[in-house]
């Protein structure tokens, strides 16, 4: 199994402060990779990072291994990179199709003055990427609202389609950030069962940012636990329930 | 081209007049995060004010005639700079209250009376000047009726509308304003320039090295300092200055503090007002430039790009953004370059946005991903 | 190529229909009338340009009439100062036939576009890095520096500007194709790119740039893009204003012009393309109704501005909002009302 992702020390620094400091990441293709830490850990920090938001101050990404520092966040998702938002950030006045639509444009084969003119050629890449998101959100069940307002939808399913949008750019890497955040029991079950199936069918490789530790144990297979921007422990969901330095990070030590 | 201290002193009066309106800028953007367009209109108004009260309302002696009344003048002066100051400063609240505030909280019951009396305007004006009785009644007697006919109006577009309270719209709502002050003024009094004549004893003293200094730049340069002084103290120091810095940090969190915001905010847009309204007053009666109602727009940019210079929300930036584009202008005033003299607060805010939109003293706060 | 011959022979055929009207027009309606359906579709024109950077791709510009100002220029310079230099060496090039004026002409659009398109990459590319209210002081900035820079060269005009610029566009009474030709092709190619997957990437930039930046889109790019195309197409109505006008001078290019195409965009709805043709063309031609007025400009500017504000206060996303108005949208309006009524008979 080869490494998809590689980060080697990176560093990131807001102003004095170190928002993430040497982090080693590295996930095999294929793998579905838990990050997690308490609040202020980082964790989004090196989402990031990894998809080009910020710059490292210091430290490599590699991305297939090739060397991805400082490539433009667009950049990120045309090599294979595509994320979801802790605050959601749909296009909300577009709807659940234009929103998967836009994330497909990447592979659009059209070209600026193809859409000025309407070529023949450019209304058939047109069709083409309405076929092929209309496909995409029958498999994520969201067909049904395909031409609903993005910010009419229930919470739920709004988290879906970022999903689905996401989905739409081909990614082979697939960074979610809570995206259980804010559902109850039963949804939760679904998103896990969904994510699982995602990874299968998509061929993706998966890191996810997660609080809730029933959904991060019950589907990842490894796990990094960062606290002020450190890499703290990393291993099976086994090793990181026991381990002291974990616990401690979420709960604090007793004082003696 | 006139010597360099020479063009410095222009500089420094130039500057101290761009600080004065530029503090108003600055503090409507700290409280608000507005940029207030049409405070160079207020400017304009009180400069107005000061040209109304020198030449008509209030019983200035020519002094050529009578160097006895100096003076008295004098005093009469500084009473016309308090007019200016209190009529800019309510003008600064009725622009807060009805063209800035409806997109903070909706529109409510005093803005349809307001709107009313607004489009009761046209009528009372053709039946002549509302410096008459009748003009005047009639304008009052419509102007409720409309404002009472308006208020199922403005009820129904308060449920309506979903207020989504962005910047952009309140911009939009302030070059609406400062355009209906400007070509409005134009109506009203006319685009004939104004000046106003010599009312206080302006002499000229020699200073070594080829300087001129006279007494109206002294007297302006004091009156700018006596109250950024009076500012600063009321900022610093008393209680509605702290709310509006608690503003200025997180309006929210000021609000569960249990301050005031809507009360807090008039009285900064009066604040603003009141100093632009001296300046106003100032430019009018110690430079005697020509006063039409479209005069306030360019020094207004000015003085923004001033207040964007020092740091949006810092008084003491707008301070020193003021006194740079005052003594910036004056170099190339007195240059070869004198055409562009306008166009180099456009070319430094190009730049400073461009290169430090924070500023010089200001902080820049960036978007959370 | 088949649909290229179509699209041609279509063009060509609509561009003949449109000559038609034209000379039919320019004979049968009153000079009065005629003047301010130019400057109806001259402003048409301007809002759906201005349409495509505010309303469709969401930043706010508010210096649209710079670019008007150097389309029309630059077009007047071709005509006025450099055709006559080469007019000797290639005589085809004299302008007073029929075929001279329409091939100056078209030589005045294509530079003065490309001026208008390359002050727009100018002017653009440093506002990327600014959002909101900071970019509309910064555009605002820039439309105010091209007039100062025009009042400052003497080559044309310095103050007083060009008078006496050939009437190119009347010239065979063709004054309303060319303007509303240049209507029909701003709208079109702004609706086809409305309406491709492209076009959706630039709406995507107006909603959540940081989104759209991690889904692949090239925000420097649309936002450059749409500041060359809108300001491309400002320009274009500028050179057809210059020679029809026959005279410009950079007051006629201030801020209050910005002010007010920027009005009509907003009034209309931010990302209506029909929204803007029609506001243009209200906005321009009901001010006429004033025109017995004795101070009608002021008047006319104090009428904007308070509509402004008072659409700013009641419905600020603009009377269409984001809707296009077409057949579609009659019958949706009219199923409605049906509703309604089956609605409280029940």
């Amino acid at each position: 199994m080869s490494d998809l992702l590689v980060t080697e020390n990176m560093t990131r620094y807001f102003g004095g402060l170190a928002a993430v400091s040497g982090v080693n990441l590295r996930v095999a293709a294929g793998e579905l990779v838990g990050l997690i830490g308490p609040n202020g850990a980082g964790k989004t920090t090196v989402f990031n990072l990894l998809t080009g938001v910020y710059v490292p101050t210091s430290g490599k990404i590699l991305f297939d291994g090739r060397v991805a520092n400082g490539l433009r966040p667009f950049r990120m998702a045309r090599i294979g990179i595509a994320r979801t938002f802790q605050n959601i950030r749909l296009f909300r006045m577009l709807t659940v199709l234009q929103n998967v639509k836009v994330a497909a444009a990447l592979r659009a084969r059209q070209s600026l003055s193809s859409a000025v003119f309407r070529t023949p050629g450019q209304v058939r890449d047109d069709m083409r990427i309405h076929e092929e998101c209309m496909r995409l959100l029958e498999r994520l069940d969201l067909a049904q609202y395909a031409d609903s307002r993005a910010d009419s939808l229930p919470y739920g399913v709004q988290r879906r389609l970022e999903i689905a949008r996401a989905l739409a750019t081909h990614p082979r890497l697939l960074l979610l950030d809570e995206p259980a955040a804010g559902m109850n029991p039963n949804e939760k079950s679904d998103l896990m069962a969904l994510v699982q199936r995602l990874r299968d069918e998509f061929s993706l490789t998966v890191l996810l940012i997660e609080h809730d530790m029933r959904v991060v144990m019950g589907i990842c297979e490894r796990i990094y636990v960062l606290d002020y921007g450190e890499v703290i422990a990393e291993g099976t969901p086994e090793a990181i329930s026991g381990d002291p330095r974990v616990m401690a990070a979420y709960l604090g030590t007793e004082e003696a | 081209m006139q010597s360099f201290l020479q063009q410095a002193v222009f500089g420094i009066q130039l500057g101290s007049l761009y600080a004065l309106i530029a503090i108003g800028y600055t503090l409507v953007y700290g409280v608000l995060r507005l940029i207030n367009f049409a405070h160079g209109d207020v400017f304009m108004v009180g400069a107005f004010v000061c040209y109304y009260a020198c030449t008509r309302w209030l019983p200035f002696r020519d002094l050529s005639a009578d160097p006895s009344a100096a003076t008295s003048n004098i005093a009469l002066a500084a009473l016309v700079l308090v007019m200016a100051m209190c009529v800019c400063a309510a003008l600064g609240v009725l622009i807060e209250r009805f063209a800035y505030r409806p997109l903070r909280n909706g529109l409510g019951v005093a803005d349809a009376h307001f709107w009313g009396l607004v489009a009761a305007l046209p009528f009372a004006l053709s039946m002549g000047k509302l410096t008459q009785v009748v003009p005047l009644a009639a304008w009052l007697a419509i102007g409720v009726i409309f404002g009472y006919t308006l208020r199922p109006v403005v009820r129904w577009i308060a449920r309506r509308s979903v207020r989504t309270t962005s910047r952009l719209n309140a911009l939009i709502t302030a070059i609406g304003v400062s355009f209906v002050l400007e070509y409005g003024g134009l109506l009203v009094v006319g685009a004939d320039p104004n000046f106003v004549p010599n009312v206080v004893p302006e002499k000229v003293y020699q200073l070594p090295g080829g300087v001129r200094i006279g007494t109206a730049q002294l007297a302006i340069l004091a009156v700018a300092l006596l109250l950024m002084a009076i500012l600063r103290y009321i900022v610093v120091y008393t209680r509605r200055g702290k709310a509006m810095r608690a503003i200025a940090h997180d309006i929210e969190a000021a609000k569960l503090m249990g301050i005031d915001t809507d009360r807090v905010i008039s009285f900064t847009f009066a604040l603003g007002g009141a100093l632009a309204g001296a300046g106003g007053a100032l430019v009018a009666a110690l430079t005697h430039v020509k006063i039409t109602p479209l005069f306030g727009l360019l020094p207004g940019i000015k003085a923004f790009v001033a207040a964007v210079l020092g740091g949006p929300g810092s008084i003491p930036g707008a301070v020193l953004g003021g006194l740079l584009m005052g003594v910036a202008e004056a170099f190339v005033a007195g240059s070869q370059y004198s055409a562009f003299r306008d166009a180099i607060a456009f070319c430094i805010l190009i730049v400073l946005l461009l290169v430090r939109p924070a500023g010089l003293l200001g902080r820049h706060v960036a978007e959370k991903v | 190529m088949l649909w290229l011959l179509g699209r041609v022979g279509g063009v060509a055929l609509l561009a003949a229909c449109l000559m038609g009207i034209s000379v039919w027009l320019t004979n049968n309606i009153e000079t009065y009338y005629f003047l301010v359906l130019i400057q109806c579709g001259i402003a048409a024109v301007l809002a759906v340009s201005l349409n495509l950077i505010n309303g469709i791709t969401g930043q706010f510009s508010i210096g649209h009439a710079g670019f008007y100002a150097v389309g029309a220029y630059v077009g007047a310079s071709w005509t006025m100062l450099w055709r006559p230099q080469l007019a000797d060496n290639w005589p085809w090039l004299a302008t007073g036939n029929l075929s001279g004026d329409i091939l100056n002409l078209l030589i005045a659009l294509v530079l003065g576009s490309l001026a208008a398109a390359l002050t727009g990459v100018v002017v653009g590319t440093p506002s990327l890095r600014l959002r909101g209210d900071y970019l509309a002081i910064l555009t605002l900035g820039f439309g105010e520096v091209i007039r100062v820079v025009l009042l400052n060269i003497d080559a044309v005009g310095g103050a007083r500007g060009l008078a006496g610029i050939p009437t190119l566009v009347s010239s065979g009474n063709l004054a309303a194709f060319w303007v509303f030709g240049l209507l029909i092709a701003v709208t079109t190619l702004t609706r086809n790119l409305m309406r491709s997957t492209r076009g959706l990437t630039w709406l995507a930039v107006r909603e959540d740039e940081v989104a759209s930046d991690a889904m692949g889109v090239d925000t420097t790019r649309v936002k450059v893009t749409a500041f060359v195309v809108g300001s491309g197409f400002a320009g274009a109505a500028g050179v057809l204003y210059a020679h029809f006008f026959t005279g410009i001078s950079p007051d006629i290019f201030g801020m209050d012009v910005s002010i007010m195409i920027t009005t009509m965009v907003v009034l209309a709805g931010t990302g209506s393309v029909t929204g803007a043709i029609i506001a243009g063309m209200t906005l321009t031609a009901l001010p006429e109704a004033l025109r017995f007025l004795k101070d009608y400009k002021e008047y006319r500017m104090v009428l904007f501005s308070t509509a402004l504000i008072v659409m700013m206060l009641t419905r600020p996303q603009g009377i269409l909002g984001h809707a296009e108005l077409g057949f579609g949208s009659f019958v949706r309006l009219a199923n409605r009302f049906r509703r309604k009524e089956r609605g409280s008979a029940a």
